[in-house]
């Protein structure tokens, strides 16, 4: 991406909690790089100026796990749909789950998406590589492979490995190469056929449940696998208050892992089920409003350090059928930027937490060196006008994912303009 | 969905029958009365009123049931209703037919109500919510959320023997976890003013948070949950819960939770003794008791015909008073 337009942005305010910036500053770009924050470099000839007065300056969001649908399941959505639609979000770094058809199990499945990705130009996608051959659990990938074909992570999607041998030695496997582990901690045989958090709502409407247990106990055990093995793992989706303990716990006793959570589990509780209601229907399920908090505490105090949208973008008919027959997953790009904004507004944490979570929190785990503002890094930005507002509906959204909670719901934020590699890929 | 309670149209008439939850004692206890009405219709020589005729009532099963299929149908040519009876589970869906495909099929015959039930918790509030506007749904069992005609037919045999619901002491005994009649009836007891309702289960077959959920008591142990009650109501035990990691043995569940003469006499010496159907003798109950003075089982049968008369002419009644151009002034 070298070579790109020189653009400056002027009159902003700067928010990069990595580089401890925050307020009124300049920002211009060259060579698809940051040139310079704060004055121009004498000389600079920008070949376009964007003017960001009452506007906020960031690093692009880097989103953990959002699902772009490609291959395999077009039918929701595209590469080319949902990078689009990120950028719109001003997100501009999107790790997949390998659970795509086929799945994300060879390099060549994992060059295929990254290279559709980087064809359409509109983020930086990088594929999680799966951490067994077609996410059945039994037999591991060939991770180097992986590894040298762009996948700095690997994951089994919502598929959790039953054997807890074959966990143990994919983890270990994995070290080989300094390949973190995402897991989505639910144990399989707890949470069978379960489609809402086991409580007051499942028990009162009836819907097959799953139990906090499910959550706790393969936190257990993956911690318990990690502290043996010497891997490093990451929680993709703590839902629970315990889970958040036992993560704290281990982090205090130095286990590398880490972990983040998804944007709605900070909004929405099992109480949103009420009517059956299939836009909330997620896994891992909704929960309880203590668990609620805890996530939230535990994201403004670090020991969640990243918070992901969670995108998972379905056709028309896979939410058209009794709740528990309908597939999990809202579509999530398109409100993450107004969602952590209101998490501002309702005082969880400051502006600039928020924006490192959505940032080089992520970034850090990826282990790539983005979601910041330097001299010298990609110039990958976030212009937003955090006042704007407007309704979320399925005209408005860009995403071919049209299912979520938030509808029909006024949103304030909304990004003007979005930089990949110094060069605009969105303005509004 | 809306939030507002889908069972009701805007002057808060019953337009759906999906659950007993969210409706009023009055409404309840106005499906009572007009069942008290329907029960003389079955002693007459001509064993049929008018209230529907000319209009199109679907059974849409799509879980096999004998009885309930056959007292909504018995109810629904009583009204002098054109029935159709489609059971599902054998036709469309096993060629792949969604849901709202076998729906809009349906409805391409004009169908005014349907009455369905679905092994899938909240399948009736689906239909509801994607069904004709004009068209009334009714809820014979889903999944394990609601069974709201079973439970107001044993309300209804409950207002019979008892009268005064609120001096009564209610025990459900068995399955609570996979029941949508034990949650139905919770309800319903709840809203008609029963002060006291308990259910007993072992745990495993006990759902979590059951008593903040309902504001009901839990017992494990069926001498001392059914100390004092005016009201016993056995529910069924699926033969796949046993032998089980829910439940060891028939033995055991039996012995343990099986209603039998002795176990009764804790109880009220007037208690009556009620089952949903299709009972497992020796299982749930013995013999004695199943056919016993206190058992009002068969009861429940003839008085479903009633209750399911007076809901549906209900649905009926609602969709018709829309139908008349100037019913409603303010729409």
């Amino acid at each position: 991406m070298a070579n790109g337009p020189r653009i400056s942005i002027r009159n902003g305010r700067l928010i990069d909690p990595a580089s401890g910036l925050d307020g009124e500053a300049d920002l211009h770009i060259a060579d698809g790089k940051v040139l310079a924050i704060g004055p121009a470099p004498s000389g600079f000839q920008p070949d376009r100026t964007l003017d960001a007065r009452d506007q906020l300056i960031c690093p692009g969001f880097v989103d953990l796990c959002a699902r772009l649908r490609e291959p395999g399941h077009e039918h929701k959505a595209t590469i080319a749909s949902e990078t689009r639609a990120a950028a719109a979000s001003g997100v501009t770094t999107i790790c997949c789950p390998p659970d795509t058809l086929p799945v994300i199990d060879t390099p060549a499945v994992a060059q295929l998406v990254s290279q559709t990705a980087e064809r359409h130009g509109f983020a930086r996608v990088v594929p999680a590589g799966a951490v067994t051959q077609g996410l059945k659990g039994a037999k591991i990938t060939e991770m180097a492979a992986l590894k040298q074909a762009g996948c700095p992570v690997l994951s089994q999607a919502d598929s959790p490995i039953r054997d807890t041998q074959v966990q143990r030695r994919a983890m270990e496997y994995a070290t080989t190469f300094g390949l973190t582990v995402f897991l989505h901690p639910q144990d399989a045989a707890l949470s069978e056929e379960g489609c809402a958090h086991e409580g007051l709502v499942s028990t009162r409407l009836g819907l097959p449940g799953i139990p906090e247990a499910a959550e706790t106990v393969a936190v257990a055990r993956d911690l318990a696998l990690a502290e043996q093995t010497g891997a490093r793992i990451h929680f993709r989706g703590l839902s629970t208050a315990r889970g958040v303990a036992m993560l704290a716990e281990a982090r205090r006793r130095g286990i590398q892992v880490t972990a983040d959570v998804s944007m709605h589990q900070l909004f929405l509780t099992e109480d949103d089920l009420e009517c059956f209601d299939a836009n909330c229907h997620l896994i891992p399920p909704l929960r309880t409003h203590a668990d609620r908090e805890a996530l939230r505490t535990a994201v403004a105090s670090g020991v969640i350090s990243a918070i992901c949208s969670d995108h998972q973008p379905h056709d028309a008919d896979a939410k058209l059928a009794p709740f528990p027959e309908t597939a999990p997953g809202i579509s999530a790009l398109e409100t993450l930027l107004p969602l952590a904004l209101r998490l501002a507004d309702e005082g969880v944490m400051d502006l600039a937490t928020l924006i490192e979570r959505l940032t080089h929190g992520p970034a850090t785990i990826l282990g790539r060196a983005l979601g910041r503002i330097a001299p010298g890094a990609p110039a990958d930005i976030c212009v937003f006008d955090p006042e704007t507002t407007w309704v979320v509906n399925p005209a408005t959204l860009i995403s071919h994912g049209l299912h979520t909670p938030f509808n029909e719901q006024e949103m304030r934020g909304r990004v003007s303009w979005t930089l990949l590699g110094g060069r605009i890929v969105f303005e509004r | 969905m809306s939030k507002q309670n889908p069972q009701l149209d805007a002057q808060g008439n019953l337009k759906h029958f999906l659950t007993t939850e969210g409706l009023s004692r009055d409404l309840l206890t106005d499906i009572l009365d007009q069942a008290e009405g329907f029960l003389g219709v079955a002693q007459q020589a001509v064993k049929k009123v008018p209230l529907c005729r000319g209009k199109v009532i679907a059974n849409l099963f799509f879980e096999t049931s004998t009885r309930t299929r056959t007292t909504f149908e018995l109810a629904a040519k009583r009204l002098s209703a054109d029935v159709l009876n489609l059971n599902i589970s054998t036709s469309a869906t096993a060629k792949g037919e969604t849901l709202l495909d076998t729906l809009r099929n349906l409805e391409a015959m004009h169908v005014d109500m349907f009455v369905v039930r679905h092994a899938t918790s909240g399948a009736a509030h689906f239909i509801a919510a994607h069904a004709d506007p004009h068209v009334s749904v009714i809820n014979a069992g889903d999944g394990r959320h609601a069974h709201p005609t079973q439970a107001m037919l044993d309300m209804f045999t409950i207002r019979r023997h008892k009268q005064d619901f609120s001096r009564l002491r209610v025990a459900i005994v068995g399955d609570i976890m996979h029941s949508r009649v034990a949650r139905s009836q919770i309800l319903a007891l709840k809203t008609l003013g029963v002060p006291e309702v308990r259910v007993i289960a072992p745990s495993t077959l006990m759902p979590n948070g059951i008593e903040e959920a309902f504001g009901v008591r839990a017992y494990h142990d069926l001498r001392e949950g059914v100390r004092d009650v005016d009201v016993i109501i056995m529910l069924r035990i699926q033969h796949e819960r046993m032998n089980s990691s829910l439940l060891p043995s028939e033995h055991e569940y039996f012995r343990l939770f099986g209603l039998t003469e002795e176990r009764l006499s804790t109880a009220q010496p007037d208690a009556i003794v009620m089952h949903p159907g299709p009972i497992n003798r020796g299982v749930e109950m013995d013999s004695q008791v199943a056919d016993g003075p206190r058992s009002v089982i068969l009861e429940q049968v003839s008085n479903g015909i009633a209750v399911r008369m007076a809901v549906m002419s209900m649905c009926i009644g609602t969709q018709n008073l829309k139908s008349q151009p100037q019913g409603d002034v303010d729409g």
